[in-house]
């Protein structure tokens, strides 16, 4: 009896399920949503990693020349020091705003004859990002101890070079971790990318959920999804971590 | 300036807060080549920021400090190329964490002086076998010893053959049993005629190493002298006061 109750109620999830992602194809909205999803997650990634390097290079750079730079002001000093206060602002502006204003002014305002809202919700996540990963990236070059870059000045190596030979190894094994961290948020901010008119993964969600008056489903669905995607991510930041770690007992 | 002459520091001032605080006030020295000349002093005299001055990890206030007949303060020079010259050990070792004994010997030769992987880990190894730690070659700093760090530091500054090297305090940072070894190692450069500048606490090795020792205090050079004068035979108040409490 308990057998067969069991079996009705798998049926009728299986037409549910049928009804929701198989009827009129909708399962392929999901799978365009997901597409689109992981397109401005990866791009956006570059896009922050690499504003995030070259906001955390300035900033650094600036705290650790400006007394000796001071001494004889070339143009350097002044070019480092307009350079710097453009990156605080930059910064207090991402940081000080929600992204999702920051995605609808890029799209509306800043892009408004833009007809796809990938490019943009691209480069609108990536400038947020790009915020975060340098006060990340800032941190973590901090947290070397100076002794590695006197260290590494005393035996001739010019700033930069100490910089990319011997700080950034040791700062990126440090900040592993908390980059990761970022790197779920923005995976998860992209969720917001409906608002501009991407069909992102939550938006194909939600557009089958209104078509087929069943939110269960898909929600849980769209839920679901995200979280193996950042279960991915962590166990793939994981594996790196590990390999990075040689050099601590 | 003569031959024979390394480093020459002429008024050398290092000024903080605008001159209410002289690390350096006025500092004039010459260190000769081949000689092994230690610095001694209270703490907080200037002794290791005159040392750090000299390849200018220290940014001097004021002053001259001429490295090879070139006046390396002067705003046009590129201080890179000098400090291959120079080599510096300092209190903490500052091994680079993230390489093996034998990358951090190898990382400065192969990028700087152009010598092949090859060249540069064979001559790593040379110098690994003179300081008895040949077998460490592919350790991590951290599974090192204090002692056995400081070695490593001290071939990293050798393998770029400097003419001289700084020593910052080197066995400050160590356990007791373990400051014999890198002093031991020291002498044999010593021996060996390499150019020494020594930040030190350790009058034993001052007295037995060294050819000429500098008595700092308030960031000035109080007395200088060869250690039979300096220990023997002190002049100065504060270099008797300082004597009657380490020794």
């Amino acid at each position: 009896m308990q057998y067969l109750s069991i079996m009705a109620d798998l049926t009728a999830f299986l037409e549910k399920l049928n009804h929701v992602f198989i009827e009129k194809d909708r399962y392929k909205q999901m799978l365009i949503g997901l597409l689109n999803t992981f397109k401005i997650t990866a791009g956006a990634l570059v896009v922050g990693v690499i504003i995030g390097v070259i906001i955390a290079a300035v900033r650094t750079s600036y705290d650790k020349n400006k007394e000796s730079m001071a001494l004889n002001k070339g143009f350097g000093y002044y070019a480092l020091s307009i350079i710097n206060s453009f990156c605080k602002f930059y910064l207090t502006i991402i940081r000080g705003t929600p992204v999702v204003v920051q995605l609808m002014i890029c799209y509306f305002i800043i892009f408004a004859n833009a007809r796809d809202g990938i490019p943009v919700a691209i480069f609108a996540f990536g400038i947020n990002s790009g915020a975060y990963v340098a006060e990340i990236f800032r941190a973590g070059i901090m947290s070397i101890d100076n002794g590695q870059f006197e260290a590494g000045r005393s035996l001739g190596f010019n700033y930069l070079q100490t910089m990319k030979s011997i700080i950034i190894p040791q700062m990126f094994k440090a900040v592993l971790p908390t980059l990761c961290n970022e790197f779920i948020a923005l995976l998860k901010e992209t969720s917001v990318a409906g608002y501009v008119g991407v069909v992102d993964i939550t938006k194909a969600g939600n557009t089958i959920a209104g078509r087929t008056y069943n939110y269960f489903i898909p929600l849980l669905t769209v839920a679901l999804i995200y979280l193996i995607m950042v279960m991915i991510l962590t166990k793939l930041v994981g594996i790196l971590e590990r390999r990075l770690r040689k050099s601590d007992r | 300036m003569t031959d024979n002459v390394l480093i020459k520091v002429e008024n050398l001032k290092k000024h903080y807060n605008g001159g209410a605080v002289k690390a350096l006030d006025g500092i004039n020295c010459e260190i000769k080549k081949g000689e092994v000349v230690v610095i001694i002093g209270p703490s907080g005299s200037g002794k290791s920021t005159l040392l750090r001055s000299l390849n200018l990890l220290e940014i001097p206030s004021s002053g001259h400090i001429y490295f090879e007949d070139t006046d390396i303060t002067a705003k046009k020079v590129n201080i890179n190329v000098h400090r291959q010259k120079m080599g510096m050990v300092f209190q903490h070792f500052n091994l680079f964490a993230n390489m093996t004994v034998l990358k951090n010997m190898t990382i400065a030769p192969v990028k700087l002086l152009g010598k092949s992987k090859t060249e540069a880990k064979n001559e790593a190894l040379e110098l690994l076998k003179r300081v008895g730690l040949e077998d460490r070659a592919d350790a991590y700093p951290s599974q090192l010893s204090g002692g056995q760090k400081q070695r490593v530091a001290i071939v990293r500054s050798l393998a770029m053959n400097p003419d001289v090297i700084l020593f910052d305090e080197p066995t400050s940072a160590l356990d007791p049993e373990m400051v014999g070894e890198v002093l031991d190692v020291m002498k044999e450069l010593a021996a060996d005629g390499m150019t020494m500048v020594v930040v030190t606490h350790e009058m034993g090795f001052a007295r037995e190493v060294g050819n000429r020792v500098l008595f700092m205090d308030d960031g000035k050079i109080l007395e200088e002298g060869t250690p039979e004068q300096i220990f023997g035979n002190p002049q100065n108040p504060r270099l008797k006061d300082f004597l009657s409490k380490v020794l």
